[in-house]
């Protein structure tokens, strides 16, 4: 199979089960380097079954192409050292250990690189103060917000090539949304290329440069955000009808 | 009971107390990390101290046979995973770590097979022997189950207990030993005689403890482990395998356990299913830490050790009963000082 423009992520007709039901259904999509790609949808649409089965944590059929290189049948921790990062919808850390174990496991993968490791706890710490503020605190114990920054900031520290992001703002106050996109859209300018799933398609909208509309497990809906931002469809459903 | 008697049963009872610290760790480091109740454990404690026996008297210990057969099945269990999945790129490290590695103490056991090594280097051999037994059984018998339920693990787990302990009697027959004491001198510490055996096993048991705090508040890869305990989905997002912590898990909980083989061996008969009753009673001990705190288990298998030595003095004939009894309490305990851990527990399972 000979692709011309080699996307960084290219995802053939992904089907995921559970059981009999088919959540996600012939999904197509693409994140070309060092873009930002959003996918929008409903609750329930599949978004997350859709990101878990491209990290592997769930089976799937259809091809998944990373970086040209089939990602079938390889397991979730080759994909994160080949550079593939997602920070789930549960974020899953380490709730009984301190904020600066999970940082430093986040650098796994790179454990043996010193220098790396040392320069990715600058980057993050220098990103969400909050946490070098709190490095000590057990991660259990984190507010909702600092969970999420420290979520980010574990993901960052083992350097990813593709992020995918689960909900990156959910339970967030207004103001820290912002910082969080904020965030996200300065992670471009270090080559980190992006998959975002989100519920507030706004601000996912505005911040990514290509869009697809996730509805019952298929894609109904794609473009350049620019211009979902201003489709009526995607208006009236997902930007609350103004505009 | 004189200030005099109960000064030798707390002596006496520490020193138990510090076998079966190390045993306790163990079981939960294993448990934490896997899942599994690695109910064999105290099997592993017999198996050195018996293969010790057997070195000491000049025969070729039956656990020679046990690791290389062990080996050798879970070198064809990796082979054909990999040659399944078409990894063949894994196969030379899956041929060291399984076909080289485990069989190289069994090869020097067959080796020096009637010249006599030194004392020291028979204790050496003995729990290099062990050391392979734990991360083996895993490979062969947990791995292939990795996301089963803990009941399912716990059940795999009972049943290579016997199979282990069936095979000890294959081995060292049905008879007890005693191995060489490491040292006979005896101190007087204000009135108590002290063996110079009872302070190593305390010494021993205080030094395991501390190295394997160190290791998981230290390197990473303590760290690793930890984090697989945690969160195990969390730690493959970043990049852990389980598989390798799991097995780095089962090879210091193995050496726990032949350390504190090596330990009891001189101060107790052993014999081929002794194992089960001490690792039953480091059991109680981890229970006291909710087979997750390190600190509390260590604190809890001293006090098993404690009771059972004042329990003997009291009656010997139900002193097991007292050390068992004592899980009663400790139940209602853990159940009412942490009915918030109910959550995390249903995510284990
Ligand atoms: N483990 C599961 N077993 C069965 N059905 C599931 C399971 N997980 C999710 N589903 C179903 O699959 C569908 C897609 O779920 P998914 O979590 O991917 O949605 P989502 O788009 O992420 O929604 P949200 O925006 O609410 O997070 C839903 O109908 C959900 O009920
Ligand atoms: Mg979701």
């Amino acid at each position: 199979m000979i692709q011309l423009p080699q996307y960084l992520l290219d995802v053939c007709r992904l089907s995921v089960s559970y059981g009999k039901v088919e959540a996600v259904r012939d999904v197509s999509l693409h994140v070309d380097r060092g873009q930002i790609v959003t996918i929008i949808g409903p609750n329930g649409a599949g978004k997350t079954t859709l990101l878990s089965a491209l990290m592997g944590t769930l089976p799937s059929h259809g091809e998944v192409f990373y970086d040209g290189a089939a990602l079938a049948g390889t397991e979730i921790e080759d994909r994160v050292e080949r550079g593939l990062c997602l920070v789930p919808e549960k974020r899953e850390l380490f709730a009984d250990m301190p904020v600066a174990d999970n940082l430093l496991l986040g650098a796994y993968t790179r454990r043996h690189d010193a220098a790396h490791v040392r320069r990715s706890f600058e980057l993050v710490y220098d990103r969400f103060p909050r946490l070098k503020e709190r490095r000590g605190q057990l991660a259990g114990t984190l507010s909702g917000g600092e969970r999420q920054m420290l979520a980010l900031g574990r993901a960052l520290m083992g350097e990813p090539r593709l992020l995918m992001l689960d909900e990156p703002s959910l339970g967030l106050a207004p103001l820290i949304v912002r910082e969080i996109f904020q965030i996200i859209s300065s992670l471009r300018e270090l080559g980190v290329s992006i998959l975002l799933v989100e519920q507030n398609a706004r601000a996912a909208l505005e911040t990514a440069d290509y869009g697809y509309v996730l509805e019952t497990g298929e894609i109904s809906l794609e473009g350049k955000a620019s211009d979902l931002i201003h489709d009526a469809r995607v208006t009236a459903t997902y930007l609350g009808g103004h505009d | 009971m004189d200030i005099q008697i109960a000064s030798i049963l707390a002596v006496d009872g520490i020193a138990t107390g510090a076998i079966y610290v190390l045993i306790a760790l163990g079981t939960v480091l294993i448990f934490s990390v896997t899942r599994v109740m690695f109910v064999p454990f105290g099997d592993l404690a017999a198996y050195s101290a018996l293969t010790l026996a057997m070195l000491q008297t000049g025969q070729l210990p039956g656990t020679v046979m046990l690791v290389s057969v062990l080996a050798g099945i879970a070198l064809l269990m990796e082979l054909t995973s990999h040659l399944r999945a078409g990894k063949a790129a894994k196969i030379p490290k899956a041929i060291l770590y399984y076909g080289i590695l485990p069989v190289l103490p069994p090869l020097i056991a067959w080796l020096s097979q009637g010249t006599v090594l030194p004392f020291w280097a028979q204790m050496l051999l003995a729990l290099a022997l062990v050391l392979p037994i734990a991360p083996l059984l895993d490979r062969i018998a947990f791995r292939p189950l990795a996301d089963a339920s803990v009941l399912v693990l716990l059940i795999v787990a009972v049943a290579v207990h016997f199979a282990i302990s069936g095979l000890a009697l294959l081995f060292f027959g049905p008879e007890g030993y005693r191995t060489e004491p490491i040292s006979r001198a005896i101190f007087d510490v204000g009135g108590v005689i002290v063996s110079a055996q009872t302070l190593l096993v305390v010494l021993a048991a205080a030094a395991f403890s501390g190295l394997l705090y160190l290791y998981f508040e230290r390197t990473i890869s303590g760290k690793a482990l930890k984090a697989t305990s945690s969160n195990r989905l969390g730690a493959r997002l970043v990049g852990i395998r389980p598989q390798v912590t799991g097995t780095i898990a089962y090879l210091l909980g193995g050496l726990l356990g032949g350390v504190s083989g090596l330990l009891i061996g001189p101060v107790a008969t052993l014999y081929y299913d002794s194992g089960f009753l001490i690792g039953l009673k480091a059991f109680v001990g981890a229970v006291v830490g909710g087979l997750a705190s390190y600190p509390l288990t260590a604190l809890g298998a001293i006090a098993v050790g404690l009771l059972e030595s004042f329990a003997s003095f009291w009656s010997s004939q139900i002193k097991e009963t007292i050390v068992f009894s004592a899980l009663i309490p400790i139940l209602i305990w853990r159940s009412l000082a942490a009915p918030q851990h109910e959550e995390e527990e249903e995510d284990i399972a």
